[in-house]
């Protein structure tokens, strides 16, 4: 478990999204309304579409190729499809807004 | 937890064993522990859907069924490319060729069969291949790149297919066959030799009544030497003689086989514990090698593992239908004349329609269909059904009924067999809809699109839907009102009308007003209100980027990669020498993988990388052509008269007057323009949204036309004389479709929803048009391009970068 400083809040617009590469592994990091921020592995179980272009609606996100739902939460697939991706810790710092990444 | 699982072994990674454990683990997900050993180098993947990556348009990508994700998802341990050599049925385990030993509680054997290839001499060759893997595709699609002529030897389901395959690669092809005519286990002499004409119509050759004797040439194939003495020449020959199921691991472990490995009702070999399913399997002396029994046996035999009760496996009627493009042939069941047969026959040269029915005692046995397949389903439920049809075998043959007149869908709905897809888009059949509305409860179209997805993606097939909630749910079925998405259940007027009332002014405030089902709405109403705010609204209404699409949001259209397209306008397909040298200089330095011609006459970049584009948008200094949103897309254009010697009026001209005038306008969905410079109508002005057709003394102006999946010719709206009357009914139709069309609606189903007339009345007075014409100025006046303001925003360009090296903290 590595902990990162991957930036600041306000690098995202709410309900916009950005990506980052750790190794391997290619993170979507989405800015929801609430004010929190999410991360998930950046490719949809359908067809492999990247999930940070798409649409961020409430706290999910619509994949742009097919429009699968998947919960930035639990990252659960949601009804009718069926999957699942990989979610990270995302934390905000409230004083500074400075972004952290647990991976 | 997993220590109580037992352990289930399956050989074989292809469709009907994979098919029988996802049955299984839809029934039983905890059961077992699975492990699966395949002989091949990839996952389960559509066999069927070869001929279609043979023929072009399918990649192999597409044909994988289950990725390698799936395969995690459940726990499966995939070995591929391990072949089983030996099965220890005492000890339960299995050994593979690398070495690896696998115990079982249950083993199931799902080993397909193997091409049979004929013992001919020369039969070892390099060029001779069979047709049965991705490896062999691969082969044809090599030996096309180097090589003219290929020999298919079988003229049976697969030969053929083969064949039209190495015909779309550009080979010239002969299929040699054994006997008289072609496909003769499933077709009868009459739809045969219809079929072999339509081929050879195709460029096909044939060599009927020819006995393989020899394959000639040194170390490559160079020819075929026949029985008679004849020769043909190949540089390729393709066995395709039949399958013979693949038994080796079974006989030698000492399991009973005879042509299959045997199997009883519930898939069960001799052998405690050890099952058999698909191609290699032999139930009641019979070896499928169809794709629909085996679904059937991995049906029972899921049902069978998982403890679930079943009446087992009673084997099954089997239809055909060829897969090759431009020809329609099914058959089914008992399709030849028998003793104690009767049939009826329908001939149609004319059409290239042929249909037979094949009766006994009253039942339909067999039926084939050439030209016209479209009974195919219904009249192979019958088949299976075994109902008696007294009285209506002719109303079966020619399609004609006093009751199918009066309500034709419920008909043919209800004899549809159950495995019949509904939904093409989505995969959803139509037992899996009934079971939807008989167990699920599903009682609207809605709910039967949450709960399976059917019509959930073009809707095409709703009307399908509709048909099947009325046969299964009756009286019980409800007309649920439709909102524009599942968020609301007003509908479009109801909710433009409101936002006009209350004078809303954003997304969330319509949605908090109208409430909306879901706070944040979803991919569908977002856009939509999206657009009709900025419609009603155009100096107020501050556009939300993030409820565009992707496409609209990155200015740019997204590729199945992730990757994206650049596209710059090019005014009526007018370039210059410079411009293009730019164009190229740009290609190079970004290292655009693909550089392309569009069909709206300009240059697609594709596969760049999002960081590059508004790097690529400084460079290019050029506007966006807006190739990716609901817009004004392209103005097509032919020479016109500024060269052509037919030309009537200057299109070019024309063209690029129009499409200064709108790009960059938002529309509630893509919009075309094109103008041709005489009636013989070159740039194809007439399937487009708005087309101009010059002729002698003015210009025909064209609408609501469509080349897409449903092409729709355009409707003539009216002739006029000068260039500003075009500019001015142009305006006033594009701004009548944008207040009045639903987002997402193209002209064409615009027109055809409220008709021609109503569009013509709304626009046949001067006043209303200039009106109109004002209106769209307007808003047109308040557009900037998106490519120079992303470029000029570092606020909006951020988006577009990835976040740099994290430091870890």
């Amino acid at each position: 478990m590595t902990k990162m400083l991957i930036g600041n809040v306000k690098d995202i617009d709410i309900k916009g999204s950005r990506k980052l590469r750790v190794g391997q592994t290619e993170i979507a990091l989405f800015r929801l309304s609430s004010g929190e921020v999410r991360a998930v592995e950046n490719r949809c179980p359908h067809k492999g579409g990247a999930l940070s272009e798409g649409m961020v609606c409430g706290s999910s996100i619509h994949c742009p190729l097919h429009d699968w739902r998947i919960d930035l939460h639990s990252g659960t697939v949601l009804a009718p499809d069926t999957g699942h991706v990989t979610t990270y810790e995302v934390e905000v710092d409230p004083a500074t807004g400075s972004l952290y990444l647990t991976i | 937890m997993t220590a109580l699982r037992k352990q289930l072994v399956l050989v074989g990674n292809g469709m009907a064993g994979v098919r029988a454990l996802e049955h299984l683990l839809k029934l039983a997900p905890e059961a077992y522990e699975i492990t699966i050993f395949g002989a091949e180098p990839y996952p389960n993947y559509n066999r069927i859907m070869l001929s279609s990556v043979l023929a072009g348009g399918t990649s192999l990508d597409e044909i994988v069924i289950n990725d390698l994700e799936w395969y995690r998802s459940f726990n499966i341990k995939l070995y591929t490319g391990h072949t089983v050599t030996a099965i220890d049925t005492k000890e339960r385990k299995v050994h593979t060729d690398k070495g690896i030993t696998a115990h079982y509680d249950e083993l199931i054997l799902a080993t397909g069969s193997n091409p049979f290839m004929l013992p001919l001499p020369g039969a070892e060759k390099e060029g001779v291949i069979a047709f049965r893997d991705i490896k062999d595709t691969q082969i044809m699609q090599e030996v096309s790149q180097k090589y003219s002529k290929a020999v298919v030897i079988g003229g049976g389901l697969l030969g053929l297919e083969a064949a039209r395959g190495l015909l779309h690669l550009g080979m010239e092809v002969s299929v040699v066959h054994i006997h008289d005519y072609i496909m003769e286990r499933q077709l009868d002499e009459a739809a045969a030799v219809m079929l072999r004409k339509e081929l050879e119509a195709q460029g096909m050759k044939f060599l009927l009544k020819k006995q393989s004797e020899a394959i000639l040439g040194k170390k490559r194939v160079k020819g075929l030497l026949f029985a008679d003495g004849e020769t043909a020449e190949a540089d390729l020959i393709v066995m395709a003689v039949g399958i013979k199921p693949n038994v080796e691991l079974a006989r030698t472990s000492g399991i009973a086989v005879n042509r299959g490995i045997l199997v009883n009702d519930y898939m069960e070999t001799n052998l405690p514990g050890i099952y058999a399913v698909g191609e290699c399997a032999e139930h009641r002396g019979i070896a499928y090698g169809l794709v629909a029994p085996l679904y059937e046996q991995g049906a029972v035999l899921a049902k069978r593992l998982a403890g679930v009760p079943t009446e087992g496996y009673a084997g099954s009627v089997t239809s055909t239908k060829l897969k090759v493009s431009g020809v329609d042939v099914f058959s089914a069941g008992q399709f030849t004349e028998m003793d104690g047969t009767k049939s009826l026959r329908y001939q149609d040269e004319t059409e290239g329609v042929y249909k037979k029915l094949v009766i006994r005692d009253e039942k339909l046995v067999g039926a084939v269909l050439f030209g016209d397949t479209s009974d195919g389903a219904e009249l192979f439920s019958l088949i299976k059904k075994g109902e008696n049809i007294k009285g209506r075998e002719k109303e079966l043959l020619l399609g004609i009924s006093p009751d199918a007149l009066a309500s034709p869908k419920g008909n043919r709905l209800e004899g549809m067999p159950d495995d019949e897809i509904i939904c093409g888009c989505n995969g959803v059949t139509k037992g899996t809809i009934a079971e939807a509305i008989t167990s699920g409860g599903c009682t609207s179209v809605g709910q039967i699109k949450a709960c399976t997805k059917a019509s959930a993606s073009c809707g095409g097939c709703k009307p399908l839907v509709e048909g099947l909630l009325q046969l299964y749910a009756g009286e019980a079925a409800v007309t649920v009102k439709e909102g524009i998405c599942g968020c609301t259940t007003l509908g479009r007027d109801e909710i433009v009308a409101e936002i006009k009332r209350m004078k809303l002014m954003t997304v969330k405030e319509v949605m908090n007003v109208l409430n909306w089902s879901h706070e944040e709405g979803c991919a569908k109403c977002r856009p939509s209100l999206n657009y009709y705010l900025g419609m009603l609204w155009p100096a107020e209404y501050v556009d939300e980027n993030e409820s565009r699409f992707t496409n609209e949001r990155y200015h740019a259209n997204i590729q199945k990669d992730g990757t994206y397209s650049v596209v710059p306008r090019i005014y009526g397909g007018v370039t210059s020498p410079a411009e293009l040298i730019k164009i190229a200089e740009v290609a190079v330095k970004f290292d655009v993988p693909l550089v392309k011609f569009t069909g709206g006459q300009r240059l697609d970049l594709l596969g760049v990388k999002k960081e590059d584009l508004p790097k690529m948008w400084e460079e290019l200094d050029m506007p966006s052509g807006h190739a990716y949103g609901k817009t004004l897309r392209t103005v097509k254009t032919c020479v016109g008269s500024t060269y052509c010697r037919f030309g009537t009026q200057d299109a070019i001209g024309m063209g690029i007057r129009l499409e200064q005038a709108f790009e960059r306008l938002n529309a509630p969905g893509k919009v075309k323009l094109a103008v041709s410079g005489c009636p013989r109508n070159c740039a194809e002005a007439t399937i487009k949204d708005f087309g101009v057709v010059a002729i002698d003394g003015g210009w025909e102006l064209h609408i609501g036309g469509n080349g897409g999946i449903n092409v729709r010719a355009t409707d003539l709206l009216c002739v006029v004389k000068t260039d500003d009357e075009v500019m001015e009914w142009a305006s006033a139709f594009l701004q009548y479709y944008r207040e009045n069309a639903g987002w997402n609606e193209r002209t064409a189903q615009w027109v055809e929803r409220v008709g021609l007339d109503s569009i013509k009345q709304a626009l046949e007075s001067r006043e209303e048009r200039l009106a109109l014409q004002e209106r769209i100025r307007h808003t047109l006046s308040l557009t900037t391009d998106p490519w120079k303001q992303i470029v000029n925003t570092p606020e909006l360009r951020k988006n577009f970068e990835p976040i740099l090296s994290p430091e870890t903290v």
